[in-house]
């Protein structure tokens, strides 16, 4: 009972968050609400006992990716832009698509669970943290995916470098 | 009341709507590369609910590859439009038509 209390919750922050950030004029309220967003998927995380990653949630997405977004609101200037229509012309056609794919994903969730049944819920076996859980199985079996991250972000840093030159 | 792993893909699936939505109609490319993190955070809610379900920890680390891209993706994407920016003098995703005829 106080499993779905909670659930429906942070997944009516979740999805208010994001139905106002794509929908307010100003970026910076949107940047708000999105934040607002993410602290949402941040408590079902930790409701599907997944603490590491409500933790790395918190400091990367909220405390990273959000002040990044800020500060290029703040570098950018937007005034002209929020003076204009927010919407194009093929909003229609978006919204149509999006129904379309919705209905289908919907449809295939209540329909499919025959044709493709999961296996019933396993028990919680963590009999280590789930934290040690992840490190063990980051170091051991996906050691090498770990290091190929670590050149995407090299990657990403001197790529963000060069764009942000003052002549390019 | 019981909240089992359908619960979480139906959440799932409206985020990926909503963010997809916001893709699709917005003209300001800050507000479009925000509803990708909202796409990729639909992502990463179906993995972990998958992960809590098999009881394994490897939809886990996968929603860490999941947010290491997303970091990546948002810095070079916010260069590109710093880089835009000054060189165009606007935001909006369909006045740069420079490819267009």
């Amino acid at each position: 009972m106080i499993d779905a209390i909670f659930f429906y919750s942070f997944a009516l922050m979740t999805l208010a968050g994001a139905v106002l950030t794509i929908t307010r004029r100003s970026a910076v309220h949107s940047a708000i609400w999105l934040i607002v967003s993410l602290l949402g998927v941040a408590g079902l995380y930790l409701l599907m006992h997944a603490e590491f990653l409500f933790a790395t949630q918190i400091v990367l997405y909220i405390g990273g990716i959000m002040v990044l977004f800020l500060f290029v609101i703040m570098l950018v200037n937007l005034d002209e832009a929020a003076k204009e229509s927010q919407f194009n012309k093929q909003w229609p056609l978006a919204l149509a698509c999006a129904v379309a794919v919705g209905a289908e994903i919907l449809f295939i969730l209540a329909k499919g669970s025959k044709a493709f049944p999961l296996p019933a819920p396993a028990a919680n076996l963590d009999t280590v943290g789930n934290t040690e859980a992840i490190a063990i199985s980051l170091f051991s079996d996906y050691l090498l995916p770990f290091e190929v991250a670590s050149i995407l972000l090299l990657v990403a840093i001197v790529g963000s470098v060069v764009m942000a030159k003052k002549r390019i | 009341m019981q909240i089992g792993t359908g619960h979480y893909l139906v959440l799932s699936t409206a985020l990926l709507l909503i963010g997809t939505l916001g893709v699709l109609t917005r003209r300001n490319i800050v507000i479009i590369l925000m509803s990708i993190e909202l796409i990729l955070n639909a992502v990463n809610l179906n993995l972990i609910a998958f992960s809590r379900h098999y009881g394994h920890v490897t939809g886990q680390i996968f929603a860490i590859f999941v947010i290491t891209a997303a970091v990546a993706e948002a810095a070079v994407g916010l260069g590109i439009l710093i880089a835009l920016f000054r060189n165009k003098g606007t935001v909006l995703a369909d006045e740069i038509d420079l490819l267009k005829w």
